[in-house]
């Protein structure tokens, strides 16, 4: 028998889980609590060692991690947002943009370039979660548009990983079209027969979702990625129930038909690359495309 | 009086019901005297109508866009077109009542059509889900144009959502899928599309039969990427804020057309659409048929390069 009874539930977290862990040196799983230096964490793709939750990564190793020996070049590197509506909510729109350009070192929520994967030229464009949730305001929706362009006048595998909370709200109606205005280049490129893969990770969900991320000639996602239209939260409101376990995760995409593989990012590589490979245009594919631009 | 009365339309329908009132009078008595009172009301009535629907801030307009009493699609369906012919499902096992679609003639001319339904009572709205369609929605929607395409005739849609419906079920179908296969769809379909906004246009499930040549609103009406109040909940963390969410989104018809981002407002009556349904049929009628003239000699492939082309400056970013 206890002398002292916990009236209360709710505080569960053993001792060893609250241990504080300074930040930098050491990181800890969220998914089993195992603890790895930084380092380690980093040698292993940000993927855990003991369990393989997939921890979210950034733009710069997407690229280090796809290109041929890390060597890209960056497309249209110095664009940034505008502020079109003079949106202010609780802070104003170019406030937070400066507070992300400085927290992340980065210009906005995707970054683009070119280069080899595999020996197969490729655009990738990588979305950053850190910049305002990877969400897509006209900076995305054109870098994304201009990557594409880019591909389709040098024949080029086009590669989006998304990684975005979805629309840009301070950017409103701008953003929204920003959807179609991806859409449609991603039909031009269809035409032009050069292949599209999306690859979708943690998370992936509104516009975002609504647009490019499904529009894959092949969908890859890694292990265990939020990826969904409307957000859970919104969905339980709706609805009024629980919602399954496993509900919007990569497999539960794959059950329902949605994503094709569920790659663990350390096969990312192989597997586009592979892709790349049994995608690349027929030299008489390639002609009838040809002829076909020739005519428009 | 109207079941339903927005908070800035109080005098109109006090002042309504007052001529009515007068009216019924005038029909038992025959008095000059109460048809020259009556004249005089109604002349105030246009003139409140006026001065009240002049100046209608963002939030009221999406009170307006929202009024039980608007046309919906079936409703234009019924007064615009003759001879048409609803078809039914996505052909892969579902059929959305949130969608609405088929065959229809535009003054003799055949036309596709396809737009939002909502619900006229408790019943219906519910059967209707409140305008907020499923994957089979927009899948039934992009079947439609497919075949509007193979006929080669134009295809009209009208927008009314509250947005797409964010359902176990629908995800579970591929609701992202859905919407985005149509916008990839619609960029490249060969035929004219001319899209209205009728009520509200609410982020991707407005988008989802939106990519047009044509993107027209209706004056009272609204589109964005978010309702206020759920930009409100999100960015305020509270519903209180919608009102200035929905000056902060630039969300009515006129400041969607001069951030570019629509190609025309249709007006509408004194008063809105709901004021005046005839009217509302007329005037909308007169601008589909002008869109839709302007567009039908444009060769398709040009007529795809052009909508294309539209979209892709849709943005504001700097460069440097």
């Amino acid at each position: 028998m206890k002398w002292f009874k916990r009236v209360k539930e709710g505080i569960l977290t053993s001792t060893q889980e609250k241990k504080e862990i300074p930040d930098g040196l050491w990181w800890q799983c969220p998914s089993c609590k195992e603890k790895v230096t930084s380092k380690e964490l980093q040698a292993n793709l940000g993927v855990c060692p003991k369990c393989g939750h997939h921890d979210r990564i950034g733009s710069q190793e997407y690229f280090e991690l796809l290109f041929d020996d890390g060597q890209f070049q960056e497309l249209n590197a110095n664009m940034s947002s505008a502020d079109p509506l003079h949106f202010i909510d609780t802070k104003a729109y170019p406030d937070r943009l400066v507070a992300a350009q400085k927290s992340t070192k980065l210009r906005d929520a995707v970054r683009t370039a070119q280069g080899k994967i595999g020996g197969h030229g490729a655009v990738v464009a990588c979305m950053d979660f850190d910049f305002i949730g990877g969400s897509m305001g006209s900076v995305v929706g054109e870098k994304i548009s201009r990557g594409i362009d880019c591909a389709i006048k040098n024949r080029l595998g086009m590669i989006i990983i998304s990684k975005s909370g979805g629309a840009r709200m301070m950017e409103a109606a701008f953003s929204l079209m920003q959807m179609a205005k991806t859409s449609a280049k991603l039909a031009l490129l269809a035409e032009a027969k050069l292949p599209y893969i999306s690859v979708l990770t943690d998370p992936t969900t509104g516009g975002v979702t609504a647009s490019y991320a499904m529009l894959g000639d092949v969908n890859l996602a890694e292990p265990n990625a939020l990826i969904g239209f409307a957000g859970p939260r919104v969905i339980k409101e709706t609805i009024k129930k629980d919602l399954p376990a496993g509900f919007q995760r990569s497999e539960f995409l794959l059950e329902h038909g949605l994503v094709d593989v569920i790659v663990e990012r350390a096969a990312l590589k192989p597997t586009i690359s592979n892709l790349l490979c049994m995608m690349k245009v027929t030299k008489k594919k390639k002609r009838e495309a040809k002829e076909e631009t020739a005519q428009a | 009086m109207a079941e339903y009365v927005l908070d800035f339309e109080k005098d109109i329908v006090v002042l309504e019901a007052q001529i009515a009132k007068m009216k019924e009078k005038e029909g038992a008595d025959d008095n000059e005297a109460i048809a020259r009172e009556i004249a005089g009301m109604e002349k105030r009535l246009d003139k409140i109508r006026a001065e009240v629907y002049a100046n209608l801030s963002g939030w009221q307009k999406v009170q307006v866009s929202r009024h039980p009493d608007r046309p919906y699609t079936l409703d234009y369906i019924e007064h615009i077109f003759t001879d048409f012919i609803e078809l039914h499902g996505d052909r892969l096992g579902f059929d959305d009542k949130a969608i609405v679609g088929g065959w229809a003639k535009l003054d003799g001319q055949p036309v596709m059509l396809i737009g939002h339904q909502k619900g006229k009572n408790t019943k219906t709205r519910q059967y209707r889900n409140f305008g907020m369609a499923n994957p089979e929605g927009y899948r039934k929607a992009l079947r439609l144009m497919k075949m509007a395409e193979k006929f080669d005739r134009p295809v009209i849609t009208m927008i009314d959502t509250p947005g797409a419906y964010p359902g176990l079920e629908a995800e579970e179908r591929g609701q992202g899928e859905a919407i985005a296969r149509n916008l990839r769809e619609m960029a490249v379909l060969k035929v004219p599309i001319v899209c209205v906004v009728i009520g509200e246009g609410a982020s991707g499930g407005a988008l989802g039969i939106g990519v047009g040549d044509r993107v027209l609103m209706m004056e009272n009406t609204w589109y964005s990427v978010i309702s206020p109040e759920s930009c409100s909940s999100i960015l305020w963390r509270n519903w209180d804020n919608k009102e200035i969410a929905a000056e902060a989104l630039n969300l009515t018809a006129d400041k969607m057309l001069a951030n570019g981002l629509i190609d025309g407002i249709i007006k509408e009556p004194l008063g809105g659409a709901h004021a005046d349904h005839e009217k509302t049929y007329k005037l909308v009628k007169a601008e589909l048929k002008r869109h839709i003239k302007e567009l039908k000699d444009i060769e398709p492939d040009q007529l795809v390069m052009l909508r294309i082309d539209k979209f892709s400056h849709m943005g504001h970013f700097q460069e440097g």
